[in-house]
């Protein structure tokens, strides 16, 4: 099978770092990186022999042979490139809050929506916690989701920070959405401590039905599915059951493709949309 | 020669809730509110002890909503300036308007320390309402002074009326104190407030010492109650204040009162400083870890000043409760 050219628009710190995991890719092939200035990313790009251009979506649009972009720039531009790519025929996964298209987390719903144009790919807290708050409620019915998402301060850059409400509301509503919880709420916590603490999300479910044995085993079968394809997933704390509170904590530590690894919250918004990007590779 | 103004801020109902678990509802909220009104308390705030929209897993649910605490506080207020309080990342602008159509004048909008940025559309959006606004730093003994005065000028630059440093684990000694309130005092343009906690039994030195390095607000609360070991006592704190030669406002007699006989009835124990709470102190860590590490304790059979010397070698922020269980689970399983 050919490989499926893919572009990167916004080369900044996350673009960067998806162009790293691009290139360990088995079936995408980093064909441009666009931005708008002559940045340390573009510099980085063309060093690393792949082409660059200043001219943003415009050189996209231009390239016949992209089939795939990640928009790593903000919800802002998003709304202007997603309708632009969508004619020129190109597939976008979209990692700003615009969301246009469906939200997408690999492990819960991809096989449901293989036939959009536009993939969002919620928040970093969605995509560590919407997967344990849906293998809970699947195994034992969630009347009520909460989680709690720690990250390092260096992790949260200005997107995040000047408008942190986004997190919070987009999470909560892909927990219910997602999730399958009737009801859900997000909380983020940004943590100054050095060394950085590595992502940390703990997740509350108000159940229907207690079954420890049955929450662990789901739990267990999900966080293996997630370390496929975000290796550093790991369960810190596995399902305590209390009445018919379950309490699970998880961490992330990032793959440190470029991004050091203790900002897992950014390698697995990364490593989930280069998921997708794999799986509609598959069928292409 | 005419007394210095002292403003005060009861947050009896804020930070006390945590101390009551969070179960207050509107009949325990009026007569507090009153007694606290016609004793003349400048504010008065009232919300879950983690702000709006903290009625949680992860804070402990609130036996009342957010709108039914603030309707019901503006149902019974006077004079004073009904307060809410709201930490970015747990609640949003959306709450913040809500509340604001509910009665409330004034909000603080807290931060960690370190984190003043993501504080701006909350204090933007308080400005846009009409409202009365602080900037509220959290756990200011855990960085120097100059880093305080810093991020306290970030706040300023938002639109903040006034800037509350707390002292969230009553970690800090008088002269900690004197440091971190001049250089904000001397960097800002504006009042700065003081919010001690008693678990090293410094809450009132403390804000003698904030006083005398140019605060010109203190948070109190009937007889201590808050997170922790608590607050500044505040029916002490006006007595205090008074000998000391300042003006507060408050009828001594009226706080004295309200403390003994409305609050003291719903504490569910007395504000002492027990050795969890001194922990805390000693430790640096947030103060209303407190209840939740007593459960975690208990649950795991473990000495809660162990875990509470962990969370703060770890050096966990408020917010993050949820990492008493993490620790309380690594010590188990160790």
């Amino acid at each position: 099978m050919d490989k499926i050219k893919v572009a990167v628009i916004g080369p900044g710190n996350i673009g960067s770092d998806l162009m790293y995991k691009i290139l360990r890719s088995k079936n995408l092939e980093m064909s441009l990186m666009a931005g708008v200035v002559e940045s340390e990313g573009i510099k980085r790009a063309r060093s690393l022999g792949i082409e660059a251009s200043t001219e943003g979506v415009k050189a996209v649009l231009e390239n016949k042979d992209v089939q795939i972009v990640f928009d790593a720039t903000g919800a802002k531009h998003h709304l202007i490139h997603a309708p632009l790519l969508k004619e020129a025929g190109k597939i976008a996964i979209d990692l700003t809050p615009a969301a246009v298209g469906p939200y997408v987390v690999p492990s819960v719903n991809m096989g449901e929506i293989q036939n959009e144009t536009n993939y969002n790919m919620v928040t970093c807290g969605g995509q560590a916690t919407v997967p344990i708050v849906y293998a809970i409620s699947q195994a034992a019915g969630a009347k009520y989701a909460e989680i709690v998402a720690s990250i390092s301060s260096k992790s949260a850059g200005p997107g995040t920070r000047q408008n942190i409400d986004e997190f919070t509301q987009t999470t909560a509503k892909a927990l219910e959405l997602l999730g399958g919880a009737k009801r859900g709420k997000a909380i983020i916590v940004l943590n100054p401590a050095e060394p950085s603490i590595m992502m940390t999300n703990t997740i509350y479910v108000d159940v229907e039905e207690p079954d420890e044995k049955k929450i662990t085993a789901a739990v267990e079968d999900m966080v293996a599915r997630m370390q496929k394809y975000v290796p550093g997933y790991q369960l810190r704390v596995p399902p305590i059951v209390d009445g018919t509170k379950v309490t699970t904590i998880i961490q992330v530590e990032g793959a440190g493709d470029f991004l050091p690894t203790y900002s897992g919250n950014l390698d697995i918004i990364n490593a989930a949309a280069i998921e997708v990007a794999e799986r509609l590779a598959e069928n292409m | 020669m005419e007394k210095k103004k002292i403003h005060l801020l009861d947050t009896t109902i804020r930070d006390g809730s945590h101390a009551v678990s969070h179960k207050y509802t509107p009949e325990l909220i009026k007569p507090i509110v009153k007694g606290l009104d016609e004793a003349g308390l400048e504010y008065i705030e009232v919300t879950h002890g983690d702000g709006l929209a903290g009625s949680s897993f992860n804070y402990g649910f609130s036996a009342s909503t957010d709108e039914e605490m603030v309707r019901a506080a503006a149902e019974v207020i006077g004079k004073s300036k009904l307060t809410v309080l709201i930490l970015p990342g747990i609640a949003t602008q959306e709450d913040l308007q809500m509340v604001r159509d509910c009665g409330a004048k004034v909000v603080r909008v807290a931060t960690h320390v370190t984190e003043a940025d993501i504080a701006q559309q909350h204090i933007e959006m308080g400005k846009k309402l009409g409202m009365e606004v602080s900037g509220f730093l959290m756990m200011i003994h855990s960085v120097e002074p100059w880093k305080v005065a810093e991020q306290a000028k970030v706040l300023e630059s938002y639109g903040a009326d006034f800037i509350t440093m707390a002292d969230s684990a009553g970690a800090l000694l008088p002269e900690g104190v004197k440091a971190r309130v001049s250089a904000v005092v001397d960097a800002v343009n504006i009042p700065v407030d003081f919010h001690a906690h008693n678990n090293m039994n410094l809450a009132i030195g403390n804000d003698l010492a904030a006083v005398e390095a140019g605060a010109t607000y203190l948070d109190c609360t009937c007889r201590g109650l808050g997170a922790g070991a608590g607050n500044a006592q505040m029916e002490v704190l006006v007595g205090v204040l008074e000998k000391a030669g300042y003006d507060t406002g408050v009828d001594f007699f009226k706080a004295m009162d309200v403390a003994e006989n409305v609050v003291e009835p719903i504490m569910e124990r007395p504000q002492v400083v027990r050795n969890a709470p001194l922990m805390l102190g000693y430790a640096g860590v947030y103060s209303s870890f407190l209840l939740h590490t007593y459960r975690a304790a208990e649950k795991f059979g473990l000495d809660p000043r162990r875990i509470l010397v962990e969370l703060g070698r770890r050096r966990m922020v408020g917010g993050q409760e949820d990492m008493i269980i993490d620790v309380a689970y690594q010590m188990k399983n160790q």
